[in-house]
């Protein structure tokens, strides 16, 4: 039949088929439709319900503690003494300095090579040898913390012991080592990310003055790009603050403020996992270790909102 | 050749000097944080893998996990990996969409931002933390490889967002265009059009976040994870997932380590072998593919 219809019958037919369609798309289409942009909303807030779950959740577990401590002394006080039965003694103060401490010298150690790996990738590599690189580094991230803290506890410790002369191994320098290669990649695709938003007019002008690479790089790109740079070194302390089975199988976990680098130490992350089993649900020593989860969440927080205010700073000039 | 006749004044020398220098230093950076690493990495498999055979990867462990094969680790991380991915994927995926697609560029969109760069900032401990507080006690599903499995969804999906989100944007408007013209709907569009151009970024997303999952100690250790637990070699439903508890490999290598006394020497070196194994080549076939995708593509 349809060989027989002139153009003007099929013009009008399928103008009454697209009406017709419509008016049936007004259903049961459009419920469709409504449904399922319904739950990609819900999808996309849940990151906020995330975030705020996990606030809630922790802190609720934690909470009642709250009532009982002297929120000074809890922050402050060297005396961890949770398991004592008679005098149990909550003070995270030496926790705290043991994740600052050993985190520092992670950066210490980081911050340099990271940024100068960046640098080399960005300015020095092109083609092929720029996606190997690229392609190593993304791997080296991808090693699980767990296989980090066994290489400090069987390969690093026995180096440490051997090279320095230390009586212990496992202890906050092995323990930095481990953050700083952990934190290396992020801080090299951030910060070659960063390099690369620095125009090419910048480089070409350098070039044309008679500046030579090194000059470049000192005078011109890092300079340019600090703010990513920052970021770059920002997000690689928050991942070093929040990593927990490496720092728990090679800092040597015990509560002291250190006195040199190849002192033991032991990080507020480390004391969670190592201590949260052997704990009692409502308990006070059990509330206390979600009231550092609590400070953790909050640390954490402060970082990546500066790291990611700097990179909104960068992409808005 | 117009080089021949050049001859280098010492000021020309002096300068292609520091030109190999800078690039010697940059490149000596790079190379002190790679080459140990592969070097590490090349030691831990060697030690390990004598040990590595068909029947130490598909047997039970013995005497409380020193002993015997690494089975039961095996299928439980295949386990948690699985469900986790059964609830991030489609989440993280619509999470983008929306991100991407609906969002308005306005206060609360940049919020929703911020809340996702914050998720994947939260400490793993304390992702394994809430995992106690919501799934295990609040919610009552108890120590379970469920509990485990939600808890790690809920930590990487950030992983699959960040990697949609980037893949949907770079969909050219012009595709959009044209098929709303047509008169599809926005989500028509979406399913039709926009999801199939950016598989690529979804797939290597997902593939992450696979590898990702497997990895992670902390937060299973909390909420799920058993240090020994011998299971049946065949069948379809080796853990109940809603019921029991599992062993995973990342958790096995951390337990024989650190706390198993008499454990063969050899034995974490081989867990350490097949899980980093696992990682590596699950995160190249995500390399693998995004580029093979890439050449693909047609615009």
């Amino acid at each position: 039949m349809q060989a027989n219809v002139t153009d003007k019958q099929t013009a009008a037919s399928s103008s009454a088929a697209a009406t017709r369609l419509k008016q049936q798309r007004g259903r049961a289409e459009m419920m469709g439709e409504r449904a399922i942009e319904v739950v990609i909303h819900l999808c996309g807030f849940s990151a906020i319900i995330f975030v705020f779950g996990i606030f809630f959740f922790v802190f609720r577990e934690g909470a009642p503690f709250l009532a009982k401590l002297n929120i000074g002394e809890f922050l402050f006080s060297t005396e961890w003494f949770p398991t004592s039965q008679s005098h149990a003694k909550y003070g995270v103060g030496a926790l705290i300095v043991g994740t600052l401490s050993v985190t520092s010298l992670a950066m210490v150690i980081a911050v340099p090579f990271g940024l100068g790996a960046a640098v080399f990738v960005s300015e020095f590599c092109n083609g092929k040898s720029k996606e190997t690189l690229k392609v190593v580094i993304e791997l080296l991230a991808a090693i699980p913390s767990v296989v980090w803290g066994f290489i400090g506890l069987t390969v690093m410790s026995p180096i440490i012991i051997k090279t320095f002369q230390v009586p212990i191994g496992v202890n906050m320098f092995n323990g930095a080592l481990l953050l700083a290669l952990m934190s290396v990649p992020i801080m090299v695709s951030i910060g070659e990310d960063a390099l690369k938003a620095v125009p090419d007019s910048y480089r070409e002008a350098a070039i044309a003055m008679g500046a030579t690479k090194w000059q470049l790089v000192w005078r011109v790109l890092l300079p340019a790009a600090k703010n990513g740079l920052l970021a770059a070194v920002l997000l690689g302390v928050g991942r070093a603050i929040g990593e927990t089975m490496a720092v728990l199988m090679a800092t040597g976990h015990s509560v002291r403020i250190p006195h040199s680098i190849f002192d033991p130490v032991r990080t507020l992350t480390a004391t969670i996992a190592a201590e949260l089993g052997e704990t009692s649900k409502g308990s006070d020593h059990y509330q206390s270790l979600f009231l550092i989860g609590i400070l953790l969440f909050t640390i954490t927080f402060v970082v990546n909102l500066a790291a990611d205010l700097i990179v909104k700073g960068i992409k808005k000039k | 050749m117009a080089q021949a006749h050049f001859t280098a004044t010492p000021f020309t020398r002096k300068k292609r000097r520091t030109e190999i220098i800078a690039k010697c230093f940059f490149g000596g950076m790079a190379a002190a944080m790679v080459i140990p690493l592969v070097l590490i990495v090349g030691y831990v498999v060697v030690q390990g893998a004598p040990s590595l055979s068909w029947e130490f990867l598909t047997t039970n462990p013995r005497l409380g996990g020193i002993r015997g094969g690494i089975w039961s680790a095996l299928v439980g991380t295949i386990y948690i990996v699985t469900i986790s991915l059964c609830v991030s994927a489609p989440i993280g995926v619509l999470s983008a969409v929306y991100l991407n697609e609906y969002a308005k560029d306005n206060w609360f969109t940049r919020i929703v931002n911020l809340a996702v760069v914050n998720l994947a900032g939260v400490p793993s401990i304390v992702h394994g933390l809430f995992g106690l507080g919501a799934f295990v006690y609040a919610a009552g599903m108890g120590k379970s490889i469920l509990s485990a499995s939600l808890t790690l969804s809920i930590m990487t999906l950030p992983v699959i967002i960040a990697s949609t989100k980037e893949a949907l944007s770079a969909v050219p408007v012009s595709f959009r265009e044209a098929c709303w013209n047509v008169g599809a709907t926005r989500w028509q569009t979406i399913w039709r059009i926009v999801l199939p151009n950016s598989i690529s970024g979804i797939l290597t997303g997902v593939i992450l976040q696979v590898s990702r999952t497997a990895g992670e100690t902390a937060p299973i250790m909390l909420t799920g994870v058993a240090t020994f637990k011998a299971i049946e070699s065949t069948g379809l439903f080796l853990y109940n997932p809603v019921k029991d508890q599992c062993m995973a490999l990342s958790m096995h290598l951390y337990y024989i380590a650190t706390q198993a006394n008499n454990a063969a020497p050899s034995l974490p070196y081989a867990i350490a072998t097949v899980l980093l194994g696992a990682v590596l080549v699950v995160n190249a076939t995500a390399i693998g593919v995004r580029a093979y995708l890439r050449s693909r593509k047609k615009w």
